[in-house]
């Protein structure tokens, strides 16, 4: 008796979740998923996004710009954010899986070197950082610090920040098999913060606590092409826009061929002024004239 | 209810019991099914580990993989597949987490089978079995923000991101399994071993160590040998507590980088169908032999420790 009861239960179960089923299915969602150093900056757009356009639905995930890349390439999401440019093999593979992907500048960002604030250091050159992550040099004293032992800390092989330093300070090179390999933008800096020989590279847009003032205990270092030319701050918006700053970066959105409606809403807003002056205010740079010429076209 | 009982006529009684049979039957199949299906299960995961392991040593030879310790396998210049770094790193952390856990493991599981009262075992085994409910990942927040900067203070290195914090926190880990098997395999020691010794005059220290500790002693082994299992396979503690560089590690206060973690770490990027991908699986092959072995000595000292009890 007691078994045909439950058997009654669970069938009726069943049958309430079969039919209430299509009552819960979700209305599209933007999957929006790659870079984590875009993820904060992208969050609050998307958020304010859906905001002004009620029944917009954006899901914004991070795990690295390779990831996104492979994520739009696999089909599993609707832009890929990333913050270095798409290597051969992986433009090889898109083309291959018939993904015809569209690039969109949504921000500049200048990569920044820290150091922990009492470490006396103002200026480094790009070719110094680079021998430093190469592990050439070992201690301060060489590039005319206090003699110490250098401590690198960095990001993990999935971030774009560490395929664009290894383009474009370590000259293509290894980097060095010390450097701590921390899980974001935050934990290089907490780290830094407590190490006095420690160096790391950050967005800029993470050195900024919720006042809008630089994290206590980091130093933001001048940083020059090369010995003979002078050192610029990437805090000054000026040098990124000039390309005084040498370590400077436009940050993408990537989408498969002519974006959709919903998909082109988000992206106008974006590099629209309302966006950009979100964009500004999280501590990033605007897109400069070309990029707006740039994003136009892909647009259409 | 006695009256209705004798209505029944001898054939549906009959067919009563016949349909009984027919159901236990089928409850026995049904528990078959399962214990078969945890066996496929660990054999499929074997085959699909050795399949997908197995195209990486077409351009990486066996010698450059368990023998080099260079790892770079997003490399510019030269692609590196070597994982001996990360062996020995997680031999590491794994045994410096044993050196802490197990004199405390054993200490605890003395005083709960032998020191203390009743009522303050009653209480204090639960709690202790609880640690082991503690999601991983939070044991790697409390080491980045509690241990890491305390390490780093006390041994006056820039970050206490090493293999020490990782060992401290796997200790903690595998304290749980520790404790209460090895308290369990105490208890089992028939108390006329321990009544003979303090009869013949020995102090109960000397019955515990000379006595009841030797006596479960295979089972205390088994109970560490499952808390290492435990420690080499766990991944987000390491990852967020020992720093992760590639480099071999110099000692208990270098920065390392385990296999499970450098799995965690690139599995989500790599391009499918690459060396790198099935070089990945090689590592997770590595891994799976590991505690395999591990668990499969535990298993048998746990079995011979048994059998003498019978």
């Amino acid at each position: 008796m007691n078994f045909k009861k439950t058997l009654w239960a669970a069938t009726l179960a069943l049958g309430l979740a079969a039919g209430s089923g299509p009552v819960f299915a979700q209305k599209k969602m933007i999957q929006v998923k790659g870079s984590d150093t875009m993820v904060n900056l992208v969050q609050i757009l998307a958020e304010e996004f859906m905001s002004k356009n009620p029944g917009s639905a954006l899901a914004i995930m991070g795990g690295g710009s390779g990831t996104g890349i492979t994520a739009i390439i696999n089909g599993t999401c609707d832009i890929a954010t990333h913050s270095r440019e798409w290597k051969q093999k992986e433009l090889d593979l898109a083309w291959e899986k018939g993904v015809k992907p569209r690039f969109f500048v949504v921000a500049v960002d200048g990569l920044s070197i820290i150091v922990n604030e009492k470490n006396p250091l103002d200026k480094m050159t790009t070719p110094q950082v680079g021998s430093l992550y190469r592990g050439e040099i070992k201690n301060w004293k060489v590039v005319g610090g206090p003699d110490k032992a250098v401590s690198l800390y960095g990001r993990q092989s999935n971030s774009g920040t560490y395929t664009f330093l290894q383009e474009h300070v370590l000259g293509n090179k290894n980097y060095s098999l010390d450097v701590k390999e921390m899980n974001g933008n935050a934990q290089i800096i907490e780290s830094v913060i407590q190490d006095e020989g420690g160096i790391g590279y950050v967005g800029v847009g993470y050195l900024f606590d919720q006042n809008g003032k630089i994290r206590k205990g980091i130093k933001v270092l001048n940083i020059s092409k090369d010995a003979s030319s002078e050192a610029f701050s990437p805090l000054d918006k000026q040098n990124i826009d000039s390309g005084k700053y040498p370590i400077s970066r436009p940050l993408y959105e990537a989408t498969n061929g002519k974006p959709n409606a919903a998909v082109a809403g988000f992206l106008t807003f974006e590099t629209g002024p309302e966006g950009q002056k979100i964009v500004e205010r999280e501590g990033f740079f605007t897109i400069s004239e070309a990029h707006k010429a740039q994003n136009d076209k892909n647009l259409k | 209810m006695t009256g209705r009982k004798l209505e029944i006529p001898p054939v549906a009684f009959m067919k009563k019991k016949k349909s009984s049979r027919f159901k236990e039957q089928a409850i026995r199949s049904f528990f078959f099914t399962c214990g078969i299906l945890a066996i496929l299960a660990l054999a499929g995961i074997f085959i699909i580990l050795l399949a997908t392991a197995f195209p990486a040593f077409k351009d990486i030879s066996l010698k450059e993989f368990l023998g080099s310790g260079r790892w770079d396998p997003t490399s510019p210049e030269k692609a590196e597949y070597g994982i001996l770094s990360m062996i020995v790193s997680t031999l590491l952390v794994t045994s410096g987490a044993l050196l802490f856990a197990v004199p405390i493991g054993l200490g605890v599981a003395s005083y709960l089978s032998d020191v203390a009262h009743w009522r303050v075992r009653e209480v204090v085994k639960p709690t202790i079995e609880v640690l082991a409910a503690i999601p991983s990942v939070v044991v790697g927040f409390l080491g980045i923000v509690l241990f890491a900067p305390f390490l780093g203070r006390l041994f006056h290195l820039g970050n206490g991101l090493n293999a020490l914090n990782g060992s401290v926190l796997l200790a903690i880990m595998a304290l749980p399994t520790i404790i209460s098997l090895s308290e369990d395999s105490l208890n089992a020691v028939p108390s006329s071993y321990a009544e003979a010794s303090l009869a013949l005059g020995g102090s109960r220290w000397q019955t515990l160590v000379r006595v009841k500790i030797p006596a479960a002693l295979s089972g205390i082994i088994a109970s560490i040998m499952l808390g290492m299992g435990r420690a080499i396979g766990e991944t987000m503690t390491v990852l967020m507590a020992t720093g992760n560089a590639r480099s071999f590690p110099h000692g208990l206060l270098s920065s390392v980088r385990t296999m499970t973690a450098d799995i965690a770490i690139e599995l989500g990027e790599v391009p499918y169908y690459t060396t790198h991908y099935y070089a990945l699986f090689g590592i997770g092959l590595v891994l799976f032999l590991m505690t395999f072995a591990v668990n499969m000595v535990a298993d048998i000292i746990l079995n011979k420790y048994q059998q003498r009890e019978r």
